[in-house]
């Protein structure tokens, strides 16, 4: 048993980018193993992605036509069944808020072992180590399972797999039982809309949790308003109320690509990450000099915001 | 209706820290209520408020010391809580996801709950995984990520699952059912002083493995922690250096240099 299983993700018609991602970290494992890299594309317009999809390294895409959307009870049996079919080693799904709805189950019901958001895999053909991260991106770690595991893989950590393959592409032998699906979409809504658009700022004055108080945003606004900037936030703030739902930047807020984007009392996670590392220039004001955000800030202060943000107000005369 | 919240207390880490082996040395931990099930636990109280669950109790593994954690949530208003701990966990390192359903779903084996609040996932070892699992493991429907609930539960709940890029689904889930909770699903609330008071009376249940009808195999983790360390950081920060009106003239400066400051 030396084969990988990789499944994919979409939406409302398009493959998510992890989808190309996951080849690249299923063709990486392969190698190690020596075996194939099985692809599987579950509901939607699985024939459209399965031609997407046929990029270099794949060897076979196994298709499931059930329904347009994501249904976890879908994707449970889709790959429970996959998985006793194809005997692979590790099955390797995206860490996203669907995977995270249906990988769990797949694993605790083939009795597997899972590791989640891993950033890194290596393997021997028997042992797996897996690295992940822990306390909010503080720290690193790496991890050993031994025989076939369930795997997540964190979005953006491997590259996109590029180049054409000469996939088989196949419609899956799979039985959906309607009888055992208990929940049902039914609908999407979009949030997060309004008046100010942070995806078009060219400057950015993000707060976050270091913040401690909403009363203490004003000296946020303040310096914005100096700067003839835009504020932004992490998700407490928005969480707490302070700022509209639209001021978050995230995965589960916005992407922003500002000039500059000032990320004041914000640790870092990788859910904030997601939003803003493609900022052209990055500045953190934060008391901990090993908050995660120093890794990706280009310029950093390691200070009290509340002594920083009013000095650096007063120095454009607000 | 009966909810149970898994309640856990996470280990949060000071700015400066040390590692020892596979682990953060003690002196830089702390302890606190894990952010995710903060607002489990509130969204419990409240369905009990507006007169939908008869009970809410919360179950924690963990050691002696997690009980200020547990009486956090009862003074928020949890009827009484479950503590698992058993010597045969005292040396795990890490306890996986799959060890972390089999005591779990003994807990729910026993306590038959109609629906179960888990947080999204820890704020330490943020698997994210424990409540999709055990909704699995006890043949129960689910839902992760979930952002609101409707309070008028039936035989479905209503929710909306927070999907990536500012998308919401919808979904209905058929009862029983596990529900892992995201923030801002709520306002959790804090606990009042009386609230307080009133924990320190409540029921706090310590059981053992052998007590659920488990023994020392359910704690064996398929997953072993071999390493920890400090991520290598990938960019070369330039950091300020001085006082605040020194670091903030740095900053200036670069703002007007880049012409995006006036
Ligand atoms: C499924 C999912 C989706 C998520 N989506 C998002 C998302 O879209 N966006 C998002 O932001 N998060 C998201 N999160 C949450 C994310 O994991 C973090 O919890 C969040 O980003 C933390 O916000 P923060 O950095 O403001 O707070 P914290 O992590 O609490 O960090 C506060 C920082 O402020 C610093 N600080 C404290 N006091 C001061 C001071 N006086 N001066 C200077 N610095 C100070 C601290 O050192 C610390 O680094 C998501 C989580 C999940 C599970």
């Amino acid at each position: 048993m030396t084969d990988i299983l990789a499944i994919t993700d979409h939406r409302r018609g398009e493959l998510r980018d992890v989808s190309y991602e996951i080849i690249t970290a299923g063709r990486e494992l392969a190698n190690e193993t020596g075996g194939d890299l099985h692809l599987a594309a579950i509901s939607g317009a699985v024939d459209d992605f399965a031609e997407n999809l046929n990029r270099e390294g794949v060897d076979a895409i196994h298709t499931v036509s059930h329904g347009e959307e994501f249904n976890h009870d879908v994707y449970t049996q889709a790959v429970t069944q996959l998985y006793d079919d194809l005997a692979p080693q590790y099955v390797l799904i995206p860490n996203s808020v669907n995977g995270l709805d249906y990988a769990p189950a797949v694993a605790n019901q083939l009795d597997l072992p899972i590791v989640t958001d891993t950033i890194g895999l290596e393997t021997d053909g028997d042992t797996l180590i897996a690295t992940r991260e822990m306390y909010g991106g503080k720290v690193e770690t790496t991890n050993e399972l031994e025989g076939e595991s369930v795997v997540t893989i964190r979005s953006a950590e491997w590259p996109v797999a590029e180049g054409t393959g000469d996939a088989a592409i196949e419609a899956a032998d799979v039985e959906i039982d309607e009888s055992a699906i208990g929940s049902t979409v039914t609908g999407f809504e979009e949030v997060a809309g309004g008046d100010v658009d942070i995806s078009e700022a060219e400057v950015l004055v993000s707060v976050g949790r270091g913040i401690e108080e909403e009363d203490n945003i004003p000296i946020i606004e303040e310096l914005a308003e100096a700067l003839d900037a835009t504020v932004s936030s992490s998700r407490p703030i928005v969480d707490n109320g302070w700022l509209p739902k639209n001021r978050q930047v995230g995965q589960s807020g916005k992407v922003v690509t500002p000039d500059v984007y000032i990320a004041i009392g914000i640790s870092g996670a990788v859910q904030h990450v997601a939003g803003m590392k493609g900022s052209d220039t990055i500045v953190a004001i934060n008391t901990d000099p090993n908050a995660p955000i120093m890794d990706i800030a280009d310029y950093a202060i390691h200070d009290d915001l509340f002594d920083v943000v009013p000095a650096l107000t007063e120095e454009f005369g607000g | 209706m009966k909810i149970l919240v898994t309640v856990k207390e996470v280990a949060t880490v000071e700015d400066e820290f040390e590692i020892k082996d596979t682990e953060i040395a003690d002196q830089y931990l702390g302890a606190d209520l894990n952010e995710w099930d903060d607002y489990a636990v509130e969204e419990a109280v409240q369905l009990q408020e507006a007169g939908i669950a008869d009970e809410v109790v919360t179950v924690t593994i963990g050691p002696e010391d997690s009980e200020q954690t547990i009486r956090q949530a009862l003074a928020k208003g949890a009827d009484r809580a479950v503590r698992i701990w058993d010597d045969s966990l005292e040396d795990v390192d890490l306890l996986d996801v799959n060890a972390k359903t089999e005591i779990l779903s003994a807990v729910v084996d026993a306590e038959d709950p109609d629906l179960v609040l888990t947080g999204v996932q820890a704020g330490d070892d943020s698997f994210g995984a424990t409540g999709v699992s055990l909704a699995e493991e006890i043949g129960a429907q689910w839902g992760a990520v979930v952002n609101h609930l409707e309070h008028d539960l039936d035989d479905v709940a209503s929710v909306r699952r927070e999907l990536e890029g500012g998308v919401e689904e919808l979904t209905d889930i058929e009862l029983p059912a596990v529900l892992t909770i995201q923030t801002g699903i709520n306002e959790p609330r804090y606990a009042s002083l009386r609230g307080i008071r009133q924990a320190q009376r409540k029921e706090l249940d310590v059981q053992s493995l052998g007590d659920l009808g488990l023994d020392e195999s359910a704690t064996e983790s398929q997953l072993t922690l071999t390493d920890m360390y400090e991520p290598e950081s990938e960019s070369d920060v330039t950091v300020w250096d001085g006082s605040a009106d020194e670091t903030a003239g740095e900053l200036g400066e670069l703002l007007r240099d880049k012409g995006v400051a006036p």
